[in-house]
């Protein structure tokens, strides 16, 4: 009877064994090979792959580079010069994870808002984008943490700036610094437990993507018309179609990416962070990563510590309930003719927010902080709830198959679509 | 038994099996989150003694204290009339500038901004002091005046005072 159970899938019997055992060949197989992908997608949905790949080559080049590297306050940054000059391919490691850091947000920050512009937050993806905001979160701590492992003076300032927001909340902020730093300052303490935090977070990332990638395939992917696929007809699989359509984007991406990493590693670098930390010089100006500047823009915008500070995490906690926010039924800004518009001054928003969150806070560029914040929280809170109110959609095709036929400007019959098919 | 009285003892088993896993959880956790608190070596409160006899009126020399810069500044008489003129009631944190001093002349301070933790500028002759010719920070902006109090800026409070005692004319002790 045994024999008649364990049949054969394959033609390969040690794949047998394995299925039979472990379903994970034909779960390979369904996902990632006729797993159904919208015919309509464009290189927008490549961008999902890229994080991804990404993902793996920040883990595999950080343990690398955790082999020469000495969590110390005394020697970290020696550790870090040393495997940038004596280390056989130190260099390469390093500027493959510091400018791999820095094209992962921008693959990301292009992905969510590939999600933003095309409604994929909508149902029934709004818990995809709650696992979404949490590896952007996870993201931005892991980032945060590993600048500081270098322990040059931006590491050192960023991370007291950073850690001292905590302070602002009433009553038990100083005793929760105190407990993040294990000391009464950025010391010794502090860099231990963000390099075993910094090693362990990516994993925990990696756990959710996994999440993020399985929740995706339940509803099957959106597309740019953001409609339902209602045929077979209306996807391509996604082996051969997709995983080739991913390595040309893949390619594309990294030749840019290693253009950046061979002439211009240190384009994105703060010159200060090559001075060893100094616990009694503040740099003039203490600068954050660009990717995290948006954020230090709002932080500042703001007169007053506590009120910077809960803006700060209220402009990032405000995108989990973006879903709920967004009360219109279309999902794709192709058929929103004003909200389209408004999507797309927030992104520009949102890069000018990180411009002056690089600059000085004072006069002009703290007034365009201030009018980005309020735009970043009307953006969030009243033209995303209300704009369907005054808003008429484009009328939506049928079909993604429509696509092709010009849906959105006439709708047209469903026999044509037949024939096309 | 009936089945009524045979459901509450349920429910109290059910319950206070809940409650003692969670306590038990808790009191695991603990440890673990406690470790991350400040060692007994970091604790240690250490003490640093500073010869301030070198100091000249008007200048100010900055040392290290557990980990943190403390400033000490040999004020100046202007420097200590204008932090004495000051209509204290109306700071951002009131405070007379005589709480703030053991002794007139000598003001020693936590060198760390309230608001975000950087080292203010002010402490070379040629640093930028601010509008209140004590200290300024360039991070955020934050302004304080000769008595170390926060006058402009984001910071909520005045700059610390540590503590500290003279030892001798010529010595302080801090911590």
């Amino acid at each position: 009877m045994r024999g008649n159970s364990e049949h054969r899938k394959y033609k390969n019997s040690f794949l047998n064994w394995i299925e039979f055992r472990l379903p994970i060949i034909s779960y390979f197989e369904k996902e990632y090979g006729d797993y159904p992908m919208p015919k309509n997608c464009n290189y927008f949905w490549s961008f999902g792959a890229l994080a991804t790949i990404t993902l793996v080559v920040m883990i595999v080049s950080g343990i690398f580079l955790a082999m020469n590297y000495t969590p110390h306050t005394d020697m970290a940054f020696d550790s870090v010069e040393r495997i940038m000059r004596d280390v056989n391919f130190g260099w390469l490691l390093r500027y493959i994870h510091s400018n791999g850091a820095a094209f992962f947000f921008i693959v990301v920050y292009i992905h969510i808002l590939r999600g933003m512009y095309y409604g994929s937050y909508k149902y029934p993806r709004e818990l995809n984008w709650i696992l979404g905001v949490f590896i952007y979160l996870l993201m931005m701590a892991t980032a945060f943490m590993g600048y500081v492992l270098p322990w040059g003076q931006m590491s050192y300032w960023g991370a007291t700036v950073i850690t001292n927001l905590f302070s602002a909340i009433p009553f038990i902020g100083e005793g929760l610094k105190t407990w993040l730093l294990g000391d009464y300052t950025v010391g010794n303490a502090t860099l231990n437990r963000f390099f075993a935090l910094h090693y362990v977070f990516p994993f925990v990332i990696l756990g959710i993507v996994g999440l993020h990638v399985a929740a995706v395939h339940v509803h099957g992917s959106n597309n740019p018309a953001g409609i339902d696929i209602k045929s077979k007809n209306d996807t391509v699989r996604f082996f051969p179609y997709m995983v080739m359509k991913d390595a040309l984007a893949f390619c594309v991406f990294g030749v840019i990416i290693s253009a950046v990493i061979f002439f211009g590693p240190n384009l994105m670098a703060e010159v200060d962070n090559y001075i060893p930390a100094d616990p009694l010089v503040t740099p003039a100006h203490i600068v954050p990563n660009w990717y995290l500047a948006p954020f230090y823009a709002i932080l500042r915008a703001i007169p007053d510590k506590l009120g910077g500070v809960l803006l700060m995490f209220g402009s990032i906690a405000i995108l989990f309930v973006l879903p709920w926010l967004d009360r219109s039924k279309v999902r794709s800004c192709n058929f929103r003719p004003i909200y389209k518009w408004f999507v797309m001054l927030f992104f520009v928003n949102f890069f000018i927010l990180g411009y002056v969150g690089m600059l000085p806070a004072e006069g002009l560029y703290l007034l365009i902080a201030r009018i980005g914040l309020v735009y970043y929280f009307g953006f969030f809170l009243i033209i995303t709830p209300f704009i369907h109110k005054i808003e008429t959609p484009k009328s939506l095709p049928l079909g993604i198959s429509d696509v092709y036929l010009g849906g959105g400007k006439e709708i047209p019959t469903p026999n044509v679509q037949k024939e096309i098919i | 038994m009936d089945k009524n009285s045979n459901n509450k003892r349920r429910d109290f088993l059910q319950l206070s099996t809940i409650s003692i896993g969670a306590l038990g959880t808790a009191a695991f956790i603990w440890p673990f989150l406690s470790s991350m608190n400040p060692a007994e070596d970091t604790l240690a409160l250490g003490t640093t003694e500073v010869d301030i006899s070198s100091i000249a009126e008007g200048q100010s020399i900055t040392v290290k204290w557990r980990g943190k810069p403390v400033f000490i500044r040999k004020r100046t008489k202007e420097e200590i009339e204008e932090a004495k003129e000051v209509d204290f009631t109306d700071l951002i944190d009131p405070e007379q500038d005589i709480d703030r001093v053991k002794k007139e002349e000598w003001l020693v301070l936590i060198g760390v901004c309230t608001h975000l933790g950087c080292v203010p500028l002010g402490q070379k002759l040629t640093d930028n002091k601010g509008e209140y010719n004590g200290w300024y920070c360039p991070c955020h902006g934050s302004h304080y005046d000769t008595s170390g109090r926060i006058r402009k800026g984001p910071a909520p409070n005045n700059l610390p005072v540590p503590p500290y005692s003279f030892l001798n004319e010529t010595t302080i002790k801090i911590g």
